[in-house]
């Protein structure tokens, strides 16, 4: 049942629709791996299903058309995530996506680019993939290719140094074919970011370092669109978007608890899950 | 960090005889020179490096080329992923700092965005090894070897001249894959014939010793062309291999020199853990045990001399390679 999303959907509703067809593709495949992060790939969704359904441009059955817009999950945990949205945007079967984390499977804990259609870049160790949105960036203008580049990190990976790194070089080299977002859902494995570890101001930082900030409801639809076509309209600088979301969204019990950050949902929790969902 | 002009080079030249006529000359140098013309052939390359442009040269790039050379501040992790993103759009990067910054600070960026990704990622060094110099233990890689050797699909090369170095870099350019090279600040006598073409895996035999096989990399083979001489009017055969590629190790150029000899000495400007001589200790304590002895900084770190100084407080000379042989040779 290999689906095929073909063209850009505008749609709020339609893409609501995809956002609760992702998330309960991630509850499943998480039970069924019996391992995985669950929080920050619920948290995520809502802007990831946007930039795929929205925004980008692809082709499934040419991963590596050159003119493709390019999304890089720098927040490898949330692996469920990107694994769903690819196989609900027709890069493989979403059958395959019962195979997470199981040995032979090409769905490995997090990303594996060598193993992945659609993957650009292996991720899982946190703070790198900016870095490497911005190369991207940097061969497409080299290129004159107009193809854009996607982001997403955590807030608590924004606590590696690296972040700032490419920060400082998005903003240097003037990069407006990049768009970060920030899923801002303030937890991290050992508890509250702000707790373990204050990221606060992160507005101000992202601005500090030359870069054009917009924050939204990570979960309004609405929000998330406009950003993303905020961000596509401004030229001379890269945009970030903090999009403030909940970890776990969508699924009341796991929403904002600090423990399904590495936890799968068990069968049970599963079943009342996909209810909720709906 | 001073650039520094000093003639001083890392040893005088005893054994004219062994060398061309071409006069000392550093292989990052040859790497600056090489790159500049690649540059003009191909519009695929890009050059990215740490505000060490000047020290690695790859400054001559950046001043014909400036659109397509980025410097990314003093940020060797920054440096390393957007060379991964870089490599992603069908350019060819080449990423230059120190070694020891590109290896160490970069470590798990080049394990994650170039081995595990499998990008087309150069990672070109300079500053290895103790003669380094002046700047002291913290700038002088020892162990840069070791650590980009342990990584799954990465290839690592040191060449042992610039005639080597250019070479190097031409067949790098059209190899697809990660690539650690290797090279120095130092100026070191060049030792390559002028036609040498090197191959990626491939060691360059200068002599088969009955006795014992010295295999050396970088400024190592000259100090070893120069052992051999001195065993040679002692009545000892050894002979001399550059292994420039210790990964993938000539493993065929190993099994024959330990075939042919009674000792295997291997020499390098690195820590004797991890580096040359623990390739071929791990191969020929597999698939063939013979004596072999390793010449190499002895799992320490280094200080601040000049290149000449340090390679005697370090023994890492003609002198010494030619005791071990005694030495081995004698049990």
């Amino acid at each position: 049942m290999t689906q095929k999303t073909a063209g850009k959907i505008r749609d709020i509703k339609t893409l609501e629709g995809i956002a609760k067809e992702i998330r309960k593709y991630i509850l499943r495949m998480l039970t069924e791996a019996g391992s995985g992060h669950t929080g920050g790939s619920l948290s995520a969704a809502d802007v990831a299903v946007a930039i795929y359904f929205s925004k980008m441009n692809f082709n499934p059955d040419n991963p590596k058309l050159k003119e493709r817009d390019r999304f890089i999950l720098s927040k490898g945990h949330a692996a469920p995530l990107l694994y769903s949205v690819l196989a609900k945007a027709g890069y493989f079967d979403i059958e395959t996506l019962l195979t997470l984390r199981k040995i032979d499977s090409s769905l490995q804990g997090h990303p594996c680019c060598e193993t992945v259609p659609g993957v650009e870049i292996s991720t899982g160790s946190l703070g790198q993939g900016l870095s490497v949105a911005n190369g991207i960036a940097l061969g497409l203008r080299l290129d004159k290719n107009p193809a854009r580049v996607f982001c997403i990190t955590g807030d608590g990976e924004i606590q590696e140094g690296q972040i700032w790194e490419a920060a400082m070089t998005a903003a240097h080299y003037k990069l407006d074919n990049i768009c970060a977002v920030v899923d801002n859902n303030g937890l991290q494995i050992d508890g509250p970011v702000e707790e373990v570890m204050r990221i606060a101001p992160v507005h101000d930082k992202w601005t500090a370092f030359g870069w054009n900030v917009i924050e939204i409801d990570g979960h309004n639809m609405k929000e998330i669109l406009a950003a993303l076509d905020k961000a596509e309209a401004v030229k001379g600088k890269p945009t970030v978007i903090i999009a403030h979301t909940v970890k776990g969204k969508g699924v009341s019990f796991f929403e904002g608890k600090v423990e399904y950050h590495g936890l799968a949902p068990s069968r049970e929790e599963l079943e009342k899950a996909l209810k909720e969902i709906g | 960090m001073g650039e520094r002009t000093q003639e001083s080079g890392v040893r005088s030249q005893k054994s004219e005889e062994k060398t061309n006529a071409l006069p000392s000359k550093a292989t990052r140098d040859a790497y600056g020179e090489t790159l500049l013309e690649l540059g003009k052939k191909r519009n695929d390359i890009v050059v990215l490096d740490a505000d060490l442009s000047g020290s690695t040269k790859t400054v001559k790039f950046a001043k014909a080329f400036p659109e397509r050379f980025f410097n990314l501040g003093v940020s060797e992790q920054d440096m390393v992923g957007t060379a991964a993103g870089l490599a992603i759009t069908g350019k060819v990067p080449f990423a230059s700092t120190f070694a020891i910054f590109e290896t160490g600070r970069a470590w798990d960026q080049i394990r994650l965005v170039v081995c595990y990704s499998n990008t087309n990622v150069k990672l070109v060094a300079t500053h290895g090894g103790i003669t380094v110099g002046e700047d002291g233990a913290s700038h002088q890689a020892l162990e840069d070897i070791a650590l980009m050797r342990a990584l799954p699909n990465m290839t690592v090369i040191v060449p042992a001249d610039a005639i080597e170095t250019a070479s190097v870099i031409n067949v790098i350019a059209n190899f697809t894959g990660p690539v650690y090279v290797r090279l120095g600040r130092a100026k070191v006598p060049q030792i390559m014939p002028v036609d040498y073409k090197f191959e990626i895996g491939r060691a360059h035999v200068f002599s088969q010793g009955k006795d014992v096989n010295i295999i050396a990399a970088g400024i190592m083979v000259d100090t070893a062309l120069k052992a051999s001489a001195m065993l040679k009017n002692e009545g000892i055969d050894a002979g001399v291999i550059n292994m420039s590629t210790i990964k993938p190790l000539d493993e065929k150029a190993v099994l024959n020199a330990a075939k042919n000899s009674r000792l295997i000495i291997t020499a390098e400007e690195h820590s004797i853990i991890g580096g040359l001589g623990g390739a071929v200790c791990e191969f020929l304590s597999e698939n063939y045990p013979i004596p072999v002895k390793r010449i190499g900084i002895k799992d320490t770190f280094g200080c601040s001399g000049s290149p000449d100084e340090l390679l005697k407080l370090y023994e890492l000379t003609p002198e010494a390679i030619a005791e071990t042989a005694r030495e081995g040779l004698r049990k």
